[in-house]
């Protein structure tokens, strides 16, 4: 077992009946990190996240979560890592005093009184304790959440999809939160669609249809990517956009606002079938630093046509 | 997996549905007011007295003596004669199609029988499918049968008075030959009602979690299923009792049903038929996916339990395959308990048959929900 390691597991597998959800993972996250998890809808980030605590049991694959077996010891993984999940599990018709506190006992903290009071003046949910978590927005729910599920002082901290549904400013606070976390030597795990907070993650691993396709920093993800952005801003950008798709080596035409990007994995190939539109005076070309949007798409697309 | 069952864990959850269970105000109102409904229902059924019960009258002997009986019948209010059918085909089909609560047949020579001494009876036959109707007419009719010809029997034929009456009053209950009395059905209602609203709520306790998230809440902390499992009975078993007094104080003050026994013993018995229950809700509860499909099993498993534990029917009337089923099902022994501590006054030795099958189902139930409870979502 390696002790630099909070999460370290491989060859993970579940099937639901015909359907492969994970499939043959391996993921490796280091202590006091904060570990970015991607993937289109359904490519089993919720699944690989049940089974590294112990909600799910996999079909196949062994390792260790906070050096605890994910199949054996469930139970020491349970009283040490902290879960999010992704919709809000809290009692909806407790307040949110009656959920921390059920959750101290639960945990069976010594100090749970004063645990329950830090936890709500840290979160700033002092005044709002005697509200039912039910009548909440969502953004305070997601606060409450994290509240209830850092409690116990857990080592370990999964989150799926904690900011689904909430506000860009209650996003940048949630992160500076996870960033202080980190910063405590607490290990983030964090599923997300937004590319903002995959860019704000240390490495991130990202998954379609149950498998890995790329892990790693951003730089290494999109380095390793193999893909070329050409962008291009264009008069008429919609009918160049017509023209260019389905070309040979280019996959993938984006328009963001007054530009296109442009990408594909073959970058002589790419640059072959751009060239002739290289020549119109009205179209700027420049080469660009792919997106991990771009990169993400680019790898979906693959997957699906292998898979 | 070592350490063991946790108090504090226990109780957080116990404390928890407390809460919930507060602030649901209809559902609370709802397991309270369900036995009272029910109650109010029943006891119009049971504390009813009817009297004027349509009666047809077979005479086939036209003395005095027949004409004073039947005068003796109206008189008693309940019974009113209100067809005199030709002959017992006709006599029969009244009472086969309900037209007829009882048909009295005075048989030929009635008099002349009796006035020999030779005891001729008298055959009273009552539709007994409900019970409850009759059993207050059956009753009058014992007595009247004491005094009828009382004031027809003078001179020589004196000696034929008083005990025992010079004939004989056959009553046959038809269609229902144990003829549960209505003292039966109060301490029978508590039963049903504690099957019925335990199962439900447990089974939807269970459930609600499942459906409204919590439970992978629930399960991604260390929280063992006991812990769970007793932490959710223990409120019901709080509103089971609630319930149980309820139903004792209005079968006491409504509709003056005897206590003879012990009510200490009647509460403890409750207790093991409440945990049975529970049980079987939670048991439910680990198998349906949702609040709807714990309902129907709810119901699956109250039917029979009305039907076949002698609350419905009588349980000696069922045949041998259904009294089986309705010796596997805790309400049947409750039934036999409650009246029998109510009704007869029974001890603990005499309710001890009736007491350890339910120990033996609610043990196999909780089996049964603990090897099923998930600990995870798989
Ligand atoms: N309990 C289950 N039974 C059957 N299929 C399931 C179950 N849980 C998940 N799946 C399927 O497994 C696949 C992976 O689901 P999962 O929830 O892990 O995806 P996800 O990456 O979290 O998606 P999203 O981004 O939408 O949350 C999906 O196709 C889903 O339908
Ligand atoms: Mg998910």
């Amino acid at each position: 077992m390696n002790d630099a390691l909070a999460i370290d597991v491989a060859g993970l597998s579940k099937r639901f009946g015909e359907l492969v959800a994970v499939d043959d993972l391996a993921l490796q996250v280091r202590r006091g990190e904060i570990y970015g998890f991607l993937g289109p809808n359904g490519s089993g980030k919720t699944t690989t996240i049940r089974m590294l605590c112990g909600l799910l049991t996999p079909d196949s694959g062994r390792g260790t979560c906070l050096g605890y077996d994910v199949i054996r010891e469930t139970r020491q993984i349970k009283l040490n890592v902290g879960y999010m999940t992704q919709g809000f599990s809290l009692y909806q018709d407790l307040t949110i005093r009656e959920n921390l506190d059920f959750t101290a006992r639960i945990y069976g903290m010594p100090n749970r009184q004063e645990a329950v009071e830090e936890s709500l003046r840290r979160l700033g949910l002092a005044d709002r304790q005697k509200q039912l978590a039910g009548n909440l927005s969502g953004g305070w729910k997601q606060r409450l959440a994290l509240a209830a599920c850092m409690l116990h002082q857990p080592r370990l901290l999964l989150l799926d999809e904690p900011t689904a549904g909430v506000d860009p400013k209650a996003r940048r606070d949630f992160w500076d939160e996870i960033h202080y976390l980190a910063g405590q030597g607490i290990t983030v795990l964090v599923s997300t669609h937004y590319m903002d907070e995959a860019e704000r993650c240390h490495r991130l691993a990202y998954i379609a249809s149950g498998r890995l396709l790329a892990q790693g920093t951003v730089s290494e993800v999109i380095q390793n990517s193999g893909i070329v952005t050409w962008t291009v801003e264009c008069a008429d950008l919609y009918a160049l956009g017509a023209q260019l798709r389905g070309l040979p080596g280019i996959s993938q035409v984006v328009p963001f606002g007054n530009q296109l990007h442009v990408s594909g994995t073959d970058a002589a190939l790419l640059e072959q079938s751009i060239s002739p539109f290289r020549e119109q005076a009205s179209c700027r070309w420049t080469k660009a630093q792919p997106g991990l949007e771009d990169i993400f798409i680019q790898m979906m697309e693959g997957a699906d046509r292998h898979g | 997996m070592a350490d063991r069952f946790s108090w504090q864990r226990f109780l957080a959850v116990v404390t928890k549905e407390f809460i919930q269970m507060r602030r649901d105000r209809l559902t609370f109102a709802m397991m309270v007011g369900i036995p009272m409904l029910q109650l109010i229902l029943f006891g119009f059924a049971i504390n009813s007295d009817p009297k004027g019960l349509p009666t047809a009258v077979l005479v086939a002997d036209t003395s005095e003596f027949s004409r004073s009986f039947v005068r003796a019948l109206e008189n008693s209010a309940y019974f009113k004669v209100t067809m005199q059918p030709k002959n017992e085909a006709e006599a029969e089909r009244l009472i086969a199609e309900g037209d007829a609560q009882f048909v009295v047949s005075i048989p030929e020579n009635f008099a002349r029988q009796l006035m020999r001494g030779e005891r001729p009876a008298i055959l009273v036959e009552a539709d007994a499918t409900d019970p409850t109707a009759v059993g207050n007419a059956v009753g009058a009719l014992a007595q009247l049968a004491q005094t009828v010809f009382d004031r027809d029997l003078q001179g020589a034929l004196r000696p034929l008075q008083g005990k025992p009456a010079p004939f004989d009053v056959q009553i046959h209950r038809r269609y229902n030959p144990e003829g549960i009395t209505q003292y039966n059905i109060v301490p029978g209602l508590m039963g049903v009602i504690l099957t019925m609203t335990m199962i439900m709520q447990t089974g939807l306790a269970m459930t609600r979690e499942r459906e409204r998230g919590t439970m992978e809440n629930l399960l991604a902390t260390p929280v063992r299923p006991f812990e769970v499992m007793a932490g959710k009975i223990v409120p019901y078993i709080m509103v089971g009792y609630i319930q149980v007094t309820l139903i004792l104080l209005a079968a006491r003050l409504l509709f003056q049903v005897p206590i003879l026994g012990s009510v200490m013993l009647l509460y403890t018995v409750v207790l093991a038929f409440i945990a049975a229950n529970l049980a079987v809700g939670l048991m439910f509860s680990t198998v349906a996916k949702n609040q709807m499909q714990a309902m129907q099993m709810t119901f699956f498993f109250f039917l029979p339990s009305l039907l076949l534990s002698g609350f419905m029917f009588p349980f000696r009337g069922m045949p041998q395959w259904a009294q089986n089923i309705g010796s596997l099902l805790p309400l049947t022994h409750f039934l036999r308990m409650v009246r029998g501590i109510l009704l007869k006054g029974n001890g603990f030795l005499e309710i001890w048959p009736n007491l350890w099958p339910i120990g033996v189902f609610l043990l196999a139930v909780v089996a049964i929900g603990l090897k099923r409870y998930r600990k995870t979502l798989d």
